[in-house]
């Protein structure tokens, strides 16, 4: 399997394939635009002169409830008179912040236990992959339900949380970190073994071991620049799934609690608003329309990937 | 062959048993319990002896095998909430309803799902695939909890057509399994139009169209038996998902099911029906993969377990 073109590295080959796929490029734009105005909107509030930033504070509470989407509240307003647009850019914060960072524990997770049963072999690549078939078996969304309704259940009534709202706040975003990258790994371990499995017996791989180099030069210099695209394309398919996690559970009041707010609570008070008389739109449509929104680009994003890396489709 | 599905089956027992010691421990481990929210704070002597009744002075390990005893007789305990209601009396009511519900979507994800999977695969290539394909994973990115208010607000609120809510009359059983079921369809026309794709290259396809057989009938009647693989292997697992009841749909259209009980027995510490709901929904996934493989077996004639 040589190369066609053997002077061009396999990332920048990857980078010129990636740039032809229109979708993953206008994916990537729209992804680029959401993280700045997330960042800059807090900013822009605080430059933006006061009756500006009181407008559309996330958390001002006024009598302009239930507006519909006009020229100074954008996404309109929800029941307690709050700007929708800023706290759908509030709610981004957390919906994105545990996308990245549980994508990025099971990717470390994933990683490891898949490069180290796929290097090591034999004995302890069987127990590995044994205990990954095992988990996969389990039915994680109801061990994910259970998990966070009892763990934060218990959260609310340890002592050392009762006076310190800042704390419990916290804590339960870690735990959504780290109790959805938990759970998001096994794929991102099968891939990495099957593919340092076949790197280990590629001839390139042989000739050095055969010129005297080490295992760790041979990991860091052959091994990781290789299994690179996959991981990066399987990090990028996994950041949707733990977001649309975290939506799912914050929907159905497990997971992050008022006063904050992600996409999953918008859309769940949007859903408490339903009545026969009056129809308030705006309050699913907008944070649903961007929570769909950023679940597409990612997707798009990550096929793309997927396609510039060349990877096989491999079950 | 026989020998390996009776392993199968062997090894699914061990599996339960972890998982009901794992679902046990989370519940227990974590402080707090299910009489602690109690509206009138019972006297010491009543809280001990409720609590010695459902064996929670034991240490937890003995609590274990206690719930064992009696699972190993049918019986999934009592709940600890809903006083006068087993376990049993949970899944016996909750079950039928969320199998209907799941059914339903099921059939709904299968008929649409198919022929967008075949259509896009058969006009590979063409603008009908790119549009095929790009309604496929916009589905697939659409949450249950997204389309379900969107299609109450324009169906029930809007048009007045169907009930907002409830799980009654017929009416009341189109909006959630088409709500449920859209995602799946996506997902199911994605893997279908990947699978009749690999299978359209394989050999015994291209033996049979140098053999001069029409081009239709190479797909539907060839290719399809193999594309369609992928599609049962996904089939397995998503059925025992929709079975047991999707949690987001039965809160929205207040559904009697089985997936609300679980989410609220968590929240309350309901340890028994957490348990009992979590081994149900363990044994349908364990033997919905295992007819999997056995349906496999049967469509796929190179398919061979030892």
């Amino acid at each position: 399997m040589s190369e066609p073109n053997q002077q061009i590295s396999p990332a920048k080959l990857a980078w010129k394939r990636f740039k032809r796929n229109r979708a993953a490029i206008i994916s990537a734009w729209f992804l680029i635009a959401l993280l700045v105005a997330v960042v800059a909107w807090p900013m822009i509030l605080k430059f933006g002169g006061t009756p500006f930033a009181q407008m559309h504070n996330p958390n001002e509470i006024s009598d302009a409830q239930f507006n519909s989407p006009n020229a100074q509240h954008w996404f309109g307003t929800d029941l307690h008179g709050r700007d929708l647009f800023s706290r759908v850019l509030y709610g981004a914060q957390i919906s994105l912040l545990v996308g990245i960072v549980g994508a990025l524990v099971s990717f470390v997770i994933g990683v490891l236990w898949g490069a180290v049963a796929g290097y090591a072999g034999g004995r302890t690549d069987a127990i590995l992959m044994r205990i990954v078939d095992v988990l996969y078996s389990l039915p994680t969304i109801i061990f994910v339900i259970v998990l966070f309704a009892t763990v934060g259940e218990a959260m609310k009534q340890a002592h050392f949380v009762q006076n310190s709202p800042a704390l419990e706040k916290s804590l339960r975003v870690i735990l959504l970190f780290v109790g959805l990258g938990a759970v998001s790994w096994l794929t991102m371990a099968r891939i990495v073994r099957g593919q340092v499995l076949s790197l280990r017996t590629r001839a390139f791989v042989e000739a050095s071991r055969a010129m005297g180099a080490k295992p760790h030069w041979i990991i860091a210099k052959h091994i990781i620049p290789n299994i690179f695209g996959v991981a990066i394309t399987y990090l990028a398919l996994t950041m949707p799934a733990i977001i649309l996690y975290e939506s799912f559970l914050s929907f159905l009041g497990l997971g992050v609690q008022t006063p904050m707010a992600s996409w999953g609570t918008l859309i769940s008070d949007g859903v408490s608003q339903i009545n026969p008389i009056r129809i308030y739109w705006w309050l699913i449509v907008f944070p649903g329309g961007i929570l769909v929104a950023t679940l597409l680009a990612l997707n798009f994003l990550g096929d793309g990937l997927r396609d510039a890396w060349d990877i096989k489709n491999r079950s | 062959m026989p020998m390996y599905f009776v392993r199968r089956i062997l090894f699914a027992i061990p599996l339960l048993l972890l998982i009901s010691a794992l679902a046990f421990a989370l519940v227990h481990l974590a402080p707090g319990g299910p009489f602690d929210r109690e509206r009138a704070p019972a006297s010491p002597e009543i809280e001990r002896h409720i609590r010695a009744k459902y064996h929670l002075d034991e240490p937890v390990w003995k609590q274990y095998l206690l719930y064992l005893g009696d699972l190993a007789h049918g019986d999934f305990g009592v709940s600890l909430k809903f006083r006068d209601h087993s376990v049993n009396d949970i899944i016996a009511q909750g079950l039928p309803v969320s199998m209907t519900l799941g059914g339903l979507a099921f059939c709904f994800a299968m008929i649409i799902g198919l022929p967008l999977g075949f259509w896009t695969a058969a006009k590979r290539g063409k603008w009908e695939d790119f549009a095929g394909s790009f309604f496929a994973i916009l589905l697939v990115c659409i949450p249950a909890f997204v389309i379900a208010p969107i299609l109450i607000l324009i169906f029930s609120v809007k048009l007045q057509w169907l009930p907002v809510a409830l799980w009654e009359t017929p009416w009341h059983m189109i909006l959630p399994p088409i709500a449920l079921g859209l995602f799946f369809a996506g997902k199911i026309a994605r893997i279908f139009r990947e699978g009749m794709l690999q299978a359209a290259q394989s050999e015994f396809v291209t033996a049979a169209r140098a053999k001069g057989l029409a081009e239709h009938t190479l797909l539907l009647k060839h290719a399809t038996r193999i594309g369609i693989l992928p599609v049962v292997s996904y089939a397995g697992p998503m059925l025992a998902d929709l079975l047991t009841g999707s949690f987001v749909i039965e809160s929205i259209f207040q559904i009697p099911g089985i997936g609300v009980f679980l989410v609220n027995s968590s929240l309350n510490r309901d340890y028994t029906v957490v348990v009992g709901l979590s081994l149900l929904y363990a044994m349908l996934l364990i033997g919905m993969n295992l007819a999997v493989d056995f349906v496999y077996t049967v469509l796929d004639p190179r398919v061979k377990y030892e």
